[in-house]
This record gives C-alpha cells, structure tokens and sequence, in this order.
C-alpha cells in the first residue's frame, strides 16, 4: 500500500512512472491531492473550484489502463486549471464577479487536449480578475497567498497555479501569460513556469486580456514536468487563427538532454544589461551572478547584450494591453453570458450594460478599461497606442540583434521577492514594475521560462531566474533549464520546492 | 481635453470614457481614477520619445496572413448551449431590455 502523502511530494514524471507500472492508481494519486487541498487550502485559496469529477475521471483512466489501452505518459496525473480557461464541467469565472458561476459551453482547446492525455482535472485556481495583476489580490474571491510565507502574495495574476505546485495541491497546472503571469508568480513561489512562442499553444477558450500578448503555458515544479505538460497542450489548433502550423520537437526530450548534459561548452548566454539592474534586490542579483558562475564553469560563455528600448516596455505594454483589454472585455455586455443588473427604475440596454459593468468589474478592470479607452480614442491614438506599437518594433529588433549574439538570453524573473500583502496595492504605476523582467518576451512573442535559482539570503524567500530564446526556440528553455536546474539541485543537495514550510 | 494640454486626464475626462465604455462610474471613483490615470499617463507618455516616423508600427508579433478553413460546415453550438449562460432568455433568443430610451 503506497502512502498516500508521498504522491503529492513527488514530480508529475515520477508520479507518471508509478501509475504506469501500476505501483500506484489514478484514484489514489487524485483522491491524495484532494485530501491536500482539503487540508491546507483553507489558507492558501489556490482553488476557486475543486471538480467533483476528478475521482470518476481517475477511476476510468485506471479502468482503461487494466484494460491494456496505450495512454499518454501523463495519462491518470492530476493537473490544476487556470480560472481563465473554459472548462464545461467547471465553472469559469477569470476571477470575476461578471462571471460568478458561469459554465462554459466549451472546453479550452488546452484542456480538451488535458483530458485526451488522460490527465484528471483538479479545479480551477485563482487570479487576478481577467488575468490583470501582478499579486492576485484582484481576484473577486479573495486574494491566494504565497505557501513559502502565508503573509506574502504569490505573484500574479496566475499566483492560483503557481501557490497550488508549490504547496504541493497539484504536480502539474496551467497558466497564461500576458506579460509574466507564468514565470513572475513561479519565481516568487519557487517554482517552474513556460511561456510558449505566441501561437505555440491554442488561445481558443482562453478568456481574452490582450490578444496580440495572451500565451498559455505550463506550471509545475520540475523542468521536466513543464516539458511533459507542454508536450501535451502544444501544436496547431484550427481554432486559434494566430496558432502557428507547423511541427514542434518533444520538449520533454529536450528536457532529459538537457539533464544528461556533461557541458555547456559552446553555448553563449546572454545576460540582457538593462534586466541586470542595481535597483534588483540584493539577494536576487546575487543568486542570479552565483547561477551564471555556476554555468560559466559548466563551459556555458556568458556574453553581455544591450537592449536599449527594454526601458520603455512596461510603458509600451501599458498602454497596449489596456488598448486590447478594453475591447475585449466589451463583450461583458449583460445580455449573451454572466451578470445582469438593471439599475433601479429599469432603463434601456445600455443603462443596464453600464450598471452591470459597473457592479460586477473590481476597480483594476476599471482602470485599465478606461485607460485603454483612453489610449484607443480619436486625437490620442498615434501618440499614445500608435507609439506603443512603434516601441514594440524597437524591442523585436533589440532582441533580433542580441540572439545574433547569444543563443538564449537570460536574467532575474522578477526583480524582487515576494511582497507582503497589501504594499502595492494603492500605487498601480509601483504593482505594474513587477513586470519590467516578463514584459519584453510577451511584446516580442518569444518563449521564456522561469525556474528556482535559490533563496533570497535577505528573507528566506525563493527567487527565479528567466531564460528566452527566440521565437520557435522553446526546445533551448528546456534543455538549458533542466541543465541549470541539475547544477543548482546538486550545489544545495536538495529541490527547492522541497523546502517549503509544510502548511499542515 | 483642451488642445492647450492635450492628454491631460480631468474628471470630466474621465466621465466621458466611462460613458464610451458602458460603466456606471461613481462620483468617487471618477476622482480616484482622475489622479490615478493622470500618474499612468504621465508616465507611459514616454513611449513618445523613440516613436519616430521611421519605425513601423508591429500589431501582431508572428504575422500570419490569409488564415483560412476550409469551407465546410463545423460543429457548432445548439442554440440550447448559446443560450444556457444567459440572464434571461425566451428559449430561441436572448432577452434585453428597450434598445432606445423614450426621448429617442
């Protein structure tokens, strides 16, 4: 009899062996994740939704497997849902009160693809409300927090996905990416995180922030484990008219390469000069020169790239995704999905539209709203959006002329720990910062992941190092980060997620 | 918006955008959101500096272009499923409330 608390400490891939040799069943790896998030997710709230299904599904991807049917090597591993994803079966909510209990009539093509694999639907995690945030305190259900320190926020807006690995309530999850959703909260959480080339992974049933920037990702505590799980969401998808049609190589296999690795003799990182920056935390630069001493003696040459229009991106994004946001969120409209509210005495349809969207929007959806607004209107276009689009130009050529340079391009995920609860919540310019590490992949439409480098010496807190390659070059995320992830593990002699408080 | 100071966010700029994007915005939260939007908009304004007339803009970051299906006919939803998250329905079609007010 396997304990069943062991199941939930262990990567996706071990747990995959497992149930593969029949050491253990679906039904218990499931019912053991239940019974964590039922223990300590009273005080992370990584959860919006836990599927009552999730034993049914176990039990019938363990029937198919007795019965002697080739699965997929996830086939039976439980895996966590981003909110922003339509699930039938599910609600789907993007962490707001517009979409309180709404059930699609859909499945996201990513989750479709989940369940094809065979792999058991955990529930639905929290977010910033329409993915907008960097803390996921603009949730409408209440804020997630940070399982290393109960205090802290776990990153945003995926700190749901990012919180439930990391507290071991799921090996596995999805994300979504605008602009660091993925790989910010998996730096402050200690985990791992992907964001796919734009059009690597179908957007269809992925509820819209900014469509030119919108990238689903995977989540998870191992590199491998993202590469699986990549491997399994991945690929065109007729659906998404901006997925792109073409064949991708495993990414799991460019995981164990990158494993296996006996030198990184002839490879050229990239340390971006503008993302290496005084105004970082201390111990997050500092983990962050030790990790790239650790590749230089691996043979890995470190060369230093300029990105010189990297200190207008947060301002190119942020006027950008506002643009993108606030036609998307048109469709919140009081009339085809989600809340109505009629103000009193009735009114026409766009007297309730507005109360609607006054009621059921939080006060950041407002802001950018407006501001996107703002941005798209007639007099302001070409200085405000017009520029953005322009500045976005410049960073594609800044890292076209460093990848001629470097083969992947690297720096700290995010520029600080994980902040306390609340500090940045009155100053939006000071929250929107976060992102200055995260923004220029999403502008550019490159891949990047975010993995452990440590743990800050300043406060116990897990930091995060970022690679990008270029556009179709997820494959050097993979190999590079398992590569890192093995040199770090053997230095500390343990994995970091490993040493998360344990919550019980 | 007065073309002396093009940009600057007031409150009645902001009540203005509030009506273009259908959100019944309190007298509060319109004051709140005049400074905030202020202090954002002075600060992304820097955009401006390297905009010149010779780059070009970039909307989409991997262009594709002429992304077609075939025309055949898919699976689509029934009208039971378009219909099953609507706050009110009559079973074929949504419901809404009067399109024009009675001064229209």
């Amino acid at each position: 009899m396997a304990d069943l608390n062991d199941l939930t400490r262990i990567s996706a891939s071990d747990l995959a062996s497992k149930l593969s040799s029949g050491e253990v069943s679906s039904v218990e790896a499931t019912q053991a994740h239940l019974d964590r998030i039922a223990s300590v997710d009273g005080k992370v709230n990584a959860f919006l939704h836990v599927s009552t299904d999730a034993l049914a599904n176990a039990k019938r991807i363990d029937e198919r497997r007795a019965a002697g049917e080739s699965l997929g090597e996830l086939a039976g591993v439980p895996v966590a849902v981003k909110d922003v994803l339509c699930t039938i079966d599910m609600p789907t909510t993007a962490g707001s009160k517009i979409l309180e209990g709404w059930v699609p009539p859909y499945d996201a093509t990513t989750v479709a693809k989940l369940r094809m694999a065979g792999l058991i639907p955990l529930g639905k995690t929290n977010m910033d409300e329409f993915a907008m945030g960097s803390s996921t305190e603009h949730s409408a259900y209440g804020p997630t927090k940070n399982p290393w320190n109960l205090d802290r926020i776990p990153g945003g807006s995926g700190g749901g996905s990012a919180a439930a690995v990391s507290a071991f309530e799921a090996p596995l999850a999805l994300g979504s990416d605008t602009g660091g959703s993925i790989r910010q909260p998996a730096s402050l959480t200690g985990s791992v995180g992907v964001k796919p080339t734009y059009g690597g992974v179908s957007r269809y049933g992925a509820i819209a922030l900014a469509s030119s920037l919108d990238q689903v990702g995977p989540v998870s505590r191992t590199v491998l484990d993202s590469a699986l799980l990549h491997d399994v969401i991945g690929g065109h998808d007729p659906r998404d008219s901006t997925s792109l049609n073409e064949q991708w190589p495993s990414f799991a296999a460019a995981a164990r390469a990158g494993a296996a690795a006996e030198s990184l003799k002839g490879l050229r990182v990239g340390v971006i000069k503008q993302l290496d920056s005084p105004g970082f935390q201390a111990g997050v630069s500092q983990r962050f020169h030790e990790a790239l001493q650790l590749l230089t003696e691996f043979g890995a040459e470190i060369v230093e790239v300029d990105a010189p229009h990297f200190e207008y991106a947060v301002e190119a994004y942020y006027l950008i995704l506002p643009a993108e946001a606030s036609s998307n969120l048109a469709k919140f409209d009081s009339v085809r999905f989600g809340l109505r509210v009629t103000p009193e005495g009735g009114g026409t349809v766009e007297d309730v539209m507005a109360a609607t969207r006054e009621a059921g929007f939080g006060a950041e959806v407002k802001r950018r709203i407006i501001l996107g607004t703002y941005a798209l209107s007639a007099g302001y276009y070409d200085a405000y959006y017009g520029s953005a689009q322009k500045v976005r130009t410049l960073i594609q050529r800044d890292f076209a002329a460093a990848f001629e340079k470097a083969d992947v391009l690297v720096s700290p995920s995010a520029p600080t720990t994980a902040f306390k609860l609340g500090e940045k919540l009155d100053d939006p310019m000071a929250m929107y910062l976060n992102d200055v590490t995260t923004i220029p992949a999403n502008l550019a439409g490159i891949p990047g992941m975010g993995l452990p480098m440590g743990l800050a010496p300043e406060d116990g807190l897990p930091t995060g190092f970022q690679i990008m390659a270029p556009a179709r070059g997820d494959a050097r995320l993979y190999e590079l980060g398992a590569t890192l992830e093995r040199l770090l593990e053997q230095q500390w002699g343990h994995t970091l997620p490993s040493q998360v408080p344990s919550l019980g | 918006m007065t073309d002396t100071n093009p940009g600057a966010i007031t409150s009645e700029v902001v009540t203005h955008l509030a009506s273009l994007a259908r959100i019944a915005l309190t007298a509060d939260e319109i004051e709140k959101l005049t400074g905030e939007l202020g202090a954002i908009v002075d600060s992304v304004a820097k955009v401006s500096e390297v905009a010149t007339d010779d780059v070009p803009a970039t909307s989409h970051p991997i262009p594709l272009s002429n992304v077609f299906r075939a025309d055949v006919p898919g699976v689509t939803l029934t009208t039971e499923q378009a219909l099953a998250g609507a706050p009110e329905h009559d079973g074929s079609r949504f419901a809404v409330s009067a399109i024009l007010g009675e001064e229209q």
